[in-house]
């Protein structure tokens, strides 16, 4: 068992254990006592061959450094809410997180915001799991790239599964003007709406300037979603370049140039349809009481067509309707209040039956767009309509005054049904009187015989939503209710508990 | 040995989140128990902190109408929660620690105020110890008779473990005469059909290593190296065992353990044990259908020895043994005998584990050449050794083009990661925790890389223990 170990004789050893001893010799076989069986001879020496490379095993080169990743000043999360964190996180290779005790995917979203908002960093081994779920789930990438931090940036750049992070833009976190420009310059679509719609928020003049610049390069249904982003902050310095889109190629570029004007009262488009409207609908004195007269355009010309009224109608209503409700929507609501009254009396005042419904409809559309509190009001007090508009109407209000009308609304009506959007539209968490009336609801549908999962949307606003000071309540509706309501009633409570914990935890 | 502890723990310790967390026998466990950490459902928490009791206790209200009742002794740590659940520790008890942990469960100011509830179940556990204790000692030497009939048993399984491991080595023989290079086609039967005559054999240590070989033909790209590898070391390890009488005691009980023979821990606690403040460096599980197997390292902090307690469980049940990672524990251990002794009995626990001091520091480490040379040289004592237990000290883990590697910033050297025991969710947790910067590192260090355990890094101003990979091991 002398037989050096070198580097040329393994290969060889290899080569004849591959082919069989029987048909090679084995390679320095004279050194060996002939009477040895050569296959034993061989592993005798591969034995001896394998041991004295491991132990002689020696370090490799390492490969390059890189720097290493920026460091994070953000104070650390306390350390019950890292352990929540780790708690709210999907375990690798878990389908989910979710479990019979609370409803943890409910409960992450929130987690992530309300720790952004104390502004800490997240634990450093804690940031991968947030990545890959804000992979899966991409309405928290925004919250999760901002607790991940300049890590989570740093982990990116060498983790192709979390390229999104480099591609998301963080609040207060400027990236520096260079990386903006090529955002805006480079980025996918997504991206770049991302970003105009941010830039939007901060400098709305600055925003409009970038968009105009790169305007005419632009393709049609880029332009369009481009358009919709400048919503936000919508001001009279606007006017022009809306004014210029009236005459784009695109027809829904148009027509998305001309709802922005008309949702600015001073703009010249929505004088001219003021004058439109005023030549549709006159208040009459004639015969006793006052009324509204409606005489809608019998033609669409080509003045209405520019400012974004279809010649053709797409609903099922017929011509003259469709155009007297595009009229009137954009149309600043102001002008029916000159010399007909407050809205209250505006929208009291009889009107020829066959154009009421249309009338009161694009006036409820005209709300919305002008964002008209008064007018908002006015129409929720006198609606029985579709939830929908009611919903729509319900988001112009001041947060108190949506959740004390969805309240009333609830302790009226009879099921859960229609009051879904209602309870989205509502400022979380409840006051006590809009919670006070959704637990009486529930309790309502529960003893009416019906399923939990056929109200799944309104429990999962209620989870959002609801007080933790309901959760008792909720306990004790249990205790009274049968076992699918039972088991949804504790888990609810569950979920208030645990959301009440987790955000006290972060707030130390 | 039934003296009274020499330490008292006067002070009260509590343990991190993190070691709590480091005994959770599975990841839903650690998520149930943090979702049951909330206070809500708790009531009548206390713990105490006192030489002759270390214990926290609680009662978690569950779905039924009474509580469950949940105590931890420390100086196990034990479990005892009156759950109908088999995971161990349960997660009543994890979420009662993670409370105790975080400054919830209120200290008692002296033993007698227990409640008789968890009192009655922390006395029982002592007076069994006790009692086992001194039947350790007690135990009588056995008669002439007895030993000659444990004598003839032994002889006739040594005499067919002979048999087999004559028979292995003319197999290996047998192959290397007619070439491996049709070894792919063969698969797994072949050497299936061998292990099975291995266990016939009783030589349960042959049978798995001959049931590995079957597979190394589809390990990819330079199997004949790696195939010729095992054979040589498995014939090595056949005709050591012919041999096994005329070897050195301790070489001879290395090749007895490699073989398949195991070794009573009752026995082995009869003594010498070996008395130190053991450093609990890790725990990793590792599962196949029939068995979860769980590796705990220690290393002694006087006598700086390495150790290695293996616990076992049937699949759904934890094993038995949970040590928290990054605390010492104050224990009596008895190695199993080998040239290279490094597998250990659990004797006698003296106190509840502390926090190290200065509080939770990194244990010390080696450069990458000392470790692979920790390695080479356990590897002259024990040649089948895969990869022999090792603190980094300084090295910054990083994906590369072709695998994970772990370097040395002072040096530019590096190490291969050995991934096939940690799923790679564990190697990025790794990298964000040490960010780019060094970290020190245990883990195994064997011919085909390093396998990360745990991991020590700076957070802010703190050295924090991270588990790499708790859980996923392959058997």
């Amino acid at each position: 068992m002398t037989t050096a170990i070198d580097g040329t004789d393994w290969p060889e050893l290899v080569t004849t254990a591959l082919l069989g001893t029987d048909r090679r010799p084995l390679p320095g076989a004279a050194d060996t006592d002939p009477a040895t069986d050569p296959a034993t001879a061989l592993l005798d020496r591969a034995a001896l061959h394998t041991v004295g490379r491991r132990a002689g095993l020696l370090p490799g080169r390492a490969a390059p450094a890189t720097p290493p990743a920026p460091e994070d000043p953000r104070p650390a999360l306390p350390e019950s809410a890292s352990q929540r964190l780790a708690m709210l996180l999907p375990a690798p290779g878990s389908s989910s997180g979710a479990g019979s005790l609370a409803n943890v995917n409910e409960l992450l979203p929130q987690y992530l915001a309300a720790a952004n908002t104390h502004g800490y960093r997240a634990p450093a081994p804690l940031v991968p799991p947030l990545l890959d779920a804000a992979r899966a789930r991409s309405e928290l990438r925004g919250d999760a790239v901002e607790l991940a931090g300049p890590l989570g940036r740093w982990l990116a750049e060498r983790n192709p599964d979390w390229r999104y992070v480099l591609r998301t833009p963080v609040r207060g976190d400027g990236g520096g003007q260079d990386e903006e420009q090529r955002l805006w310059q480079e980025g996918l679509f997504a991206e770049r709406v991302t970003y105009l719609t941010r830039y939007r928020r901060r400098d709305p003049a600055g925003a409009r300037e970038l968009l105009v610049g790169s305007w005419s390069t632009e393709r049609a249904e880029d332009r369009l979603l481009f358009l919709d982003a400048l919503q936000e902050n919508l001001s009279a310095a606007d006017e022009p370049f809306l004014e210029s889109a009236l005459s784009d190629r695109s027809k829904n570029v148009r027509l998305t140039a001309a709802e922005l004007l008309s949702t600015l009262p001073g703009s010249a488009l929505a004088g001219r349809m003021a004058e439109r409207a005023r030549a549709a609908v006159a208040l009459t004195t004639a015969g006793g009481g006052a009324r509204l007269t409606v005489h809608p355009p019998t033609a669409c010309d080509a003045a209405m067509q520019r400012d974004g009224i279809p010649a053709t109608s797409p609903t099922g209503r017929s011509a003259r309707a469709f155009w007297l409700g595009e009229i009137v929507a954009a149309t600043p609501l102001g002008t029916w209040c000159e010399g007909f009254g407050t809205p209250a009396e505006v929208l009291a005042l009889p009107v020829s039956e066959e154009w009421a419904q249309d009338l009161h409809d694009a006036w409820a559309r005209a709300a919305v767009r002008q964002n008209d509190t008064a007018w908002a009001r006015a129409l929720l007090a006198g609606i029985g309509p579709g939830a929908g508009t009611a919903a729509k109407l319900l988001a112009v209000l001041p947060p108190d005054e949506r959740a004390r009308w969805t309240a009333d609304f609830l302790s009226g009506s009879q099921g859960l049904g229609d009051v879904f959007q209602l309870l989205v539209a509502c400022p979380a968490p409840w006051p006590p009187t809009l919670a006070e009336a959704v637990l009486r609801a529930l309790t309502r549908v529960a003893a009416g015989g019906g399923y939990p999962w056929s109200h799944s949307g309104v429990l999962g606003v209620a989870e959002r939503a609801l007080p933790p000071e309901t959760a008792d309540r909720l306990d004790a509706l249990a205790a009274d209710a049968d076992s699918a309501w039972a088991e949804m009633f504790t888990r609810l409570a569950a979920t208030l508990r645990l959301r009440a914990t987790m955000l006290s935890e972060l707030n130390p | 040995m039934s003296d009274p502890p020499s330490t008292v723990v006067a002070m009260e310790d509590r343990w991190t989140p993190e070691h709590v967390l480091s005994l959770a026998p599975d990841a839903p466990s650690r998520k149930a128990a943090g979702k049951l950490s909330a206070p809500a459902p708790w009531s009548a928490e206390g713990s105490v902190s006192a030489a002759a009791r270390t214990a926290v206790w609680g009662e978690c209200k569950g779905s039924g109408s009474t509580p469950y009742r949940t105590v931890v002794d420390l100086s196990g740590p034990a479990f005892q929660c009156s759950c109908p659940s088999r995971k161990f520790p349960c997660k009543h008890a994890l979420a009662l620690l993670l409370r105790w942990s975080q400054g919830a469960a209120e200290q008692v100011g002296d033993p007698s105020e227990v409640p008789d509830w968890a009192e009655g179940w922390l006395a029982a556990r002592q007076l069994k110890s006790e009692r086992q204790q001194q039947e350790r000692e007690a135990q009588p030497e056995p008669d002439d008779n007895a030993r000659a009939a444990a004598e003839r048993r032994l002889s006739r399984r040594a005499a067919r473990v002979a048999a087999g491991a004559s028979e292995l080595e003319a197999r290996l023989a047998d192959r290397i005469r007619s070439g491996l290079a049709d070894a792919p086609g063969q698969g797994y039967a072949g050497w299936g059909d061998v292990a099975a005559r291995m266990v016939d054999a009783q030589a349960p240590g042959l049978a798995s290593r001959a049931r590995e070989l079957g597979a190394v033909p589809g390990s990819g790209s330079g199997w004949p190296a790696r195939l010729l590898e095992e054979y040589g070391l498995l014939h090595l390890l056949a005709t050591g065992y012919r041999q096994v009488d005329l070897l050195p005691a301790p070489l001879a009980a290395t090749v007895r353990s490699r073989v398949g023979f195991t070794v009573d821990a009752a026995e082995l606690l009869r003594g010498p044990l070996l008395r130190d403040r053991w450093l609990v460096l890790g725990s990793r599980d590792s599962a196949d259908d029939r068995l979860i197997t769980r590796r705990i390292w220690l290393r002694g902090s006087s006598s700086g020895r390495d150790a290695l307690l293996l616990a076992f469980g049937r699949p759904g049940t934890a094993p038995d043994l949970a040590l928290p990672t990054g605390l010492l524990l104050d224990a009596e251990l008895a190695f199993h005998p080998g040239v290279r002794p490094l597998r250990a009995a659990l004797g006698t626990r003296y106190a509840a584990p502390e926090t190290p001091e200065p509080t939770g520091a990194a244990p010390e480490g080696l450069d990458l050449t000392a470790a692979l040379d920790a390695y080479g040289r356990a590897l002259g004592d024990d040649p089948w050794l895969e990869s022999w237990p090792v603190v980094l000290r300084r090295v910054i883990p990083a994906p590369t083009a072709i695998g994970w590697e772990l370097a040395d910033p002072a040096t530019e050297q590096s190490l291969p990661v050995d991934r096939r025991s940690v799923p790679d969710s564990g190697l990025w947790r790794l990298l964000a925790a040490s960010g780019g910067r060094p970290l020190t590192l245990f883990g195994e260090c064997g011919h085909r890389g390093f396998t990360p355990v745990t991991a020590w890094y700076q957070d802010g101003g703190t050295v924090r223990p991270l588990t790499v990979a708790q859980f996923g091991g392959r058997p």
